[in-house]
């Protein structure tokens, strides 16, 4: 039950990341959420989409070094303590986080969490047994 | 054709080679001695007339020639026939400064031919072989240096000249090329673009590929022979000289074979000019001692190599020559430290997750030099957590520093983002040549 994550590796050169989301715009790809990290010399920037594998093959048709990568998205309650919990359950079992960000669906009020774990299946077997809801590709595409 | 060989001169017994070779060199002396004003000059100032030079021992009193020598007589002072005899003429790049103008007379295009010919034998030519000819025609001697020879042979040379990648492969595949001839780093391009189209190296019928006119190391070699299915060999030269076919690598691959019944090879101590023992590195030199239109005495190729007389299995007496490890000119100091972009390519070889393709950016701020080394990561290179890029990034620059002795800036780029080349790759941006 991981979802697919768009990474697109970015040199810092101006006018990158508007090239990106013009090309994803021209794909009629909708994005639910994103992050980037960045350093001096380069961007990784992350993407949830509604169409993952057509938004990879544009990009990389664009000549863009980009890759699918599996990560997990979670419900967290949206109060204080919300989140704390769900990575001390985590951390608790062994298991790290790469990085994490989150969105919120203003639809039903919850926040939600994209995590990259260094261990997928053993982060899903937790979360799982102590009942957090966790997203599937086909309600990301459907929209939250 | 014995043992993948084309001249017989290429076993022959030493002693018979060099008195054939001592024959040829007192001939030419006097030829150019006769002919080209600058030689009579350089030799009488050096107190060596032509009568001197009576052994091979005697070579080492004859003055130098340098590439400047060529400048400044341009475009013909170095001709020693009337331009009557002259039926082609090639030039250098000019890459590296003014061009300089070569010529060949009928005779010289005939033992340039013999020595391509014994290039594309040793890589398993035959007559009736297809030879697929993917250096640039022209002016530069890549192309039609493999041509003649292909035509000395009696096989089929197929003129593609560079560019059109996907055309190269196209013919490749339509024509059933049996030999590729072209630059090591053009033979990577075609290889990666054979496995972006998807066409497995099987469907070809190539066997072998002959690589020069740059530098290239072992590991660029095993790349090649995987991403095309081949056996890559190394041919030297220069378009001083001849073009390539100066020397050239039979299949053990233990050096490349001088054709030293044309050209006499010396390792010279590139500060001192006194001649080196066989085995040690030091400045190639070579003597032409058939050349009838641009024959070059003592020529000083700046390429850094060693010489050696061990036996080969092939069965060839010439003398090898080891890959050049650099050029005297290509030679970077940085900080003090000599670099060659060999070495460095070879440390991004051994690392892994990178492609060949990298740019070394010297500059200077204040008065530190620096050096950042752009390098492409492998298509499949899991960028996707910082952590990962940066540690790729230290492991090379630490090998850089183990190895070479000097630290360097590592940046990983995109792949395919570095500038290709159908010809010379350009390695090397020296920024601190602005200030001078």
């Amino acid at each position: 039950m991981t979802i697919n994550q768009l990474s697109v590796f970015v040199e810092n050169k101006p006018g990158r990341l508007a090239e990106i989301t013009a090309i994803l715009q021209q794909s009629g790809i909708d994005i639910r959420a994103l992050s980037i990290a960045d350093t001096t010399h380069f961007g990784i920037l992350r993407l949830i989409v509604d169409a993952p594998v057509q938004a990879e093959q544009a990009l990389k048709d664009a000549g863009f070094t980009v890759s699918l990568t599996k990560v997990i998205a979670i419900g967290v309650d949206d109060q204080p303590g919300g989140l704390a919990k769900n990575l001390a359950l985590l951390s608790g079992h062994g298991v790290s986080v790469e990085y994490m960000y989150a969105f919120i669906s203003r639809e039903k009020k919850t926040a939600y969490v994209i995590l990259r774990v260094d261990d997928n299946d053993k982060a899903l077997d937790l979360l799982k047994s102590h009942g957090i809801p966790i997203l599937t590709e086909q309600e990301i595409i459907q929209g939250v | 054709m014995k043992q993948n060989v084309w001249n017989p001169i290429e076993t022959a017994p030493v002693a018979e080679l060099q008195a054939l070779q001592t024959a040829r060199l007192i001939h030419t002396v006097h030829h150019v001695y006769e002919n080209v004003p600058c030689y009579r000059a350089r030799m009488d100032a050096a107190g060596v007339g032509p009568g001197d030079i009576r052994t091979l021992e005697d070579l080492s009193r004859l003055p130098f020639t340098y590439k400047q020598d060529l400048r400044d007589t341009y475009p013909y002072g170095m001709f020693a026939v009337p331009m009557e005899e002259v039926v082609e003429l090639h030039a250098s790049s000019g890459t590296t400064g003014k061009q300089i103008v070569v010529g060949y007379t009928r005779g010289d295009l005939e033992v340039w031919g013999d020595t391509t010919a014994r290039a594309l034998v040793a890589a398993g030519g035959t007559p009736g072989s297809k030879i697929h000819v993917s250096y640039g025609y022209g002016l530069f001697t890549g192309g039609l240096g493999l041509d003649h020879g292909a035509k000395t042979l009696g096989a089929v040379a197929i003129p593609v000249s560079a560019g059109n990648t996907q055309r190269q492969i196209q013919i490749l595949r339509d024509f059933g090329s049996d030999i590729l001839c072209c630059t090591p780093s053009y033979a990577t391009y075609i290889g990666e673009t054979l496995a972006e189209m998807g066409v497995d190296p099987s469907e070809l019928k190539l066997s072998a590929g002959i690589f020069g006119a740059e530098p290239w190391t072992e590991d660029a070699r095993h790349k090649i022979e995987g991403l095309l299915g081949i056996k890559a060999y190394d041919i030297y030269g220069l378009t001083e000289i001849i073009g390539p076919g100066v020397a050239y690598e039979c299949s053990c691959q233990q050096g490349m074979h001088i054709c030293e019944d044309h050209f006499i090879p010396e390792i010279i101590d590139p500060d001192t000019g006194e001649t080196l023992p066989l085995g040690q590195a030091g400045e190639l030199v070579f003597t032409c001692i058939t050349k009838e239109a641009f024959p070059l005495i003592r020529y000083r190729t700046r390429d850094i190599a060693t010489l050696s007389r061990e036996a080969c299995p092939c069965g060839r007496t010439l003398i090898k020559m080891s890959k050049p490890r650099g050029r005297t000119d290509d030679m970077l100091i940085i900080r003090g430290v000599n670099v060659f972009p060999s070495q460095i390519e070879s440390v991004l070889f051994q690392t892994g997750q990178t492609s060949p393709h990298y740019l070394l950016v010297v500059d200077r701020v204040g008065n530190v030099d620096t050096l950042e080394i752009l390098v492409e990561m492998s298509p499949d290179f899991e960028f996707d957590a910082v952590r990962l890029v940066e540690q790729k990034q230290r492991e090379i620059a630490e090998s850089v520093q183990s190895t070479l002795g000097i630290s360097a800036k590592i940046s990983l780029v995109s792949p395919k983002t570095i500038q290709r080349s159908e010809g010379k790759a350009t390695r090397v941006i020296d920024k601190r040549r602005l200030y001078e």
